[in-house]
């Protein structure tokens, strides 16, 4: 299949993550990072991932992308699988073909992931030579016009800048113009924003946004932000000790909560009501250590739900409705109905 | 009654070379009553942390009068005015990794404060330590440890117990939420609100999650570039910002609800927060601001009164 009839197939999944299980040995012992993580993305669609620090969000995608360091990393199932090309277990040389060509990358801190002794333009054209095997002149020209479509006013002599020479959100456009070059049928952005004051924010994102309406590529989004997740998300996987424990669309998360952790970090959000100053909600304690995960289900320690079962069985994945999964036991057929918050499928179409 | 904090015309200006100085802190005046808690918001290079460690005298001030409960506080603090007023007034710091001496244990860095007050009994120290432990929610036997021990939101619990073991009355929160994962930020907002009420303190809050900000704070000041546009009640500046930047900012801020995030129309401020080093006359918001007038290019706007209590820098009022 070529790359022009996939663009064609609007519903064409562009990522598809099956199973993903990563384990890096330290002096510390095993930390398992990822334990069998899967979620698909489609063509124009933004899957946003969320979870808090440690949850294994980025080291998904960088296995993925082949940029975990093996040792001490090492990826012990699953598979990825781009536009239905494998990713996992691919050479050097082969990752370094799809990296930057069919998959872009934006990261948190633009100023280290740029090089500072090169030229904003020559690190943009860099990619367009390498992939695309243009004469320097051509991808140099390219590069501006990249940096123009970021909106990076005064772009031919931005492009003769060096990193230093730009603000934190400028730098963040450079980055999406490098990501761009090739014309990626995925953009992979973890935590693009996390470091920008939110009016900067909101214009990287509106800029996300709308490239992604001109080019039609498929977004990860990763982030801890549920406002970001609420404004970009398609599609949403809530992570928690290197599972997904809740998968659906932005609606289903967020009106529809099934898991006891999504649900603890809605509540552990302010909201945005007038009077509002006493409600927020905590979730206690912190997440486990990756060193010894306990047995059964991960946030049990923590869940204001946890039964006796949780503690003991690690929660298969139920259904509560299309396209939308949750790792609780609550949603076991023998649960009866509570009044614990969490959406269910029978309960929902019982109320109609 | 007077205002526990006055600050009036406060200018905190550094010299960084001939004919340059960076305006951090341009002319604030801003009260803060007993028990209240003041949140201030703006961008990074607004001047939120500079005002806040010149209200505590870790910076020196370059003009302008602070007022602790009536009385003017020192310009320059010498040792003797720290051991001073650091009974009353006490900051908790942003990085909860940075702001821990790593060589001292959990003891030693809460029992600091103590130490520097004459008339403590160094074998009290303990006992203290171990009830404010309890009180941020750890454990005494958490004592002996060394920083790098705990996560950071533990650390951020560390910091304000030794803020607040001297039982201050002012106390500057400079971003004290912002390196801290969802969860654990509701736990630490959750007690220092908890503390607020049961110590009767009077906070500080700088921040820049504006959600988190309304939700904590009884006030809410906005900055922008050295000084404030927008003060008033926190819910009436959030619900209906006047000044065309703080509408603008309030409308950048992602709120956790995708319908509303949906139907809701967005136009990024353009342009970024310019150079606070030698500022032109006029308001310092006119390069980016939608409103903008001839007049605002050159008169700069007075923070003045429109309401009992609302107060705003803007030429439209």
């Amino acid at each position: 299949m070529t790359v022009k009839q996939v663009m064609t197939n609007v519903n064409e999944c562009v990522l598809d993550v099956q199973n993903l299980s990563v384990e890096f040995s330290t002096y510390g012992g095993v930390v398992s990072a990822v334990r069998g993580v899967s979620y698909q993305v489609h063509r124009g669609q933004t899957l946003a991932v969320v979870g808090e620090s440690g949850c294994g969000k980025s080291v998904t995608v960088q296995a993925l992308m082949g940029l975990i360091p093996m040792p001490p990393g090492r990826i012990t199932s699953g598979s990825a699988k781009l536009l239905g090309r494998e990713l996992i277990g691919l050479s050097a040389s082969e990752i370094n073909r799809v990296r930057g060509a069919d998959i872009g990358m934006i990261f948190q801190d633009p100023m280290t992931s740029l090089n500072p002794t090169m030229r904003v333009g020559d690190q943009i054209a860099e990619t367009l030579i390498a992939h695309r095997g243009m004469s320097k002149k051509d991808a140099f020209n390219q590069a501006i016009a990249l940096l123009d479509r970021t909106r990076i006013p005064g772009a031919t002599q931005r492009a003769k800048q060096y990193p230093f020479e730009f603000s934190g959100g400028m730098l963040q456009r450079v980055m999406i113009a490098m990501s761009l070059a090739c014309k990626p049928a995925l953009l992979i952005a973890d935590e693009p924003t996390t470091a920008l004051d939110v009016t900067i924010q909101n214009q990287v994102l509106e800029l996300m946004k709308e490239i992604q309406r001109e080019e039609g590529m498929a977004i990860v989004l990763i982030t801890h932000d549920l406002g970001v997740v609420a404004r970009m998300a398609d599609e949403v996987a809530v992570m928690y000790a290197g599972k997904v424990v809740e998968a659906g669309s932005v609606d289903d998360i967020f009106y529809r909560s099934a898991h006891p952790y999504t649900l603890g970090l809605r509540a552990a959000m302010p909201s945005a009501k007038r009077g509002d100053h006493n409600s927020l909600v905590a979730i206690p304690g912190s997440p486990p250590d990756l060193f010894s995960i306990p047995s059964g289900c991960a946030y049990a320690a923590r869940c204001p739900n946890a039964m006796k079962v949780c503690g003991e069985h690690d929660p298969a994945e139920f259904s509560c409705g299309k396209q939308h999964y949750a790792r609780c036991w609550r949603h076991h057929e023998s649960m009866p109905p509570s009044d614990d918050g969490l959406f269910r499928t029978d309960l929902a179409e019982a109320r109609v | 009654m007077t205002h526990l904090i006055d600050i009036r015309d406060l200018k905190t200006h550094f010299r960084i070379g001939p004919k340059q100085t960076v305006h951090a802190v341009d002319g604030v005046s801003l009260q803060i009553d007993r028990n209240q808690i003041v949140g201030l918001v703006g961008e990074s290079g607004a001047g939120k942390s500079t005002l806040g460690k010149t209200v505590v005298g870790l910076l020196e001030r370059t003009a302008g009068d602070i007022y602790y409960d009536g009385q003017t506080l020192p310009k320059q603090y010498s040792s003797a005015d720290f051991r001073r007023y650091s009974r009353d007034i006490q900051m908790i710091f942003q990085d909860p990794y940075a702001s821990l001496n790593p060589r001292m244990t959990v003891l030693e860095i809460i029992a600091e404060p103590l130490k520097l007050q004459p008339g403590n009994e160094s074998k009290r120290y303990k006992d203290r330590v171990a009830q404010w432990l309890e009180r941020v929610g750890l454990m005494p036997d958490h004592m002996s440890r060394y920083p790098h021990e705990f996560s950071g939101g533990q650390r951020q619990r560390i910091g304000i117990a030794r803020a607040l073991i001297v039982e201050p009355k002012f106390v500057v929160c400079d971003e004290p939420i912002s390196a801290l994962d969802v969860s654990v930020q509701a736990q630490v907002v959750n007690l220092l609100g908890e503390l607020q009420a049961s110590m009767g303190l009077t906070l500080l809050f700088i921040a820049h999650d504006l959600s988190m900000v309304r939700y904590i704070s009884d006030r809410m000041a906005v900055m922008y570039l050295g000084s404030l546009v927008e003060e008033g009640p926190a819910d009436d500046v959030y619900f209906e910002p006047k000044h065309p930047y703080t509408k603008l900012l309030i409308a950048s801020n992602p709120e956790a609800d995708p319908i509303v995030e949906k139907t809701r129309l967005h136009h990024p401020i353009a342009g970024e927060i310019p150079s606070p080093i030698n500022i032109q006359p006029g308001c310092r918001f006119a390069a980016r601001c939608p409103q903008v007038s001839d007049r605002c290019r050159t008169d700069t706007p007075v923070f003045k009164s429109i309401s009992d209590d609302r107060r705003i820098a803007c030429h439209l009022f």
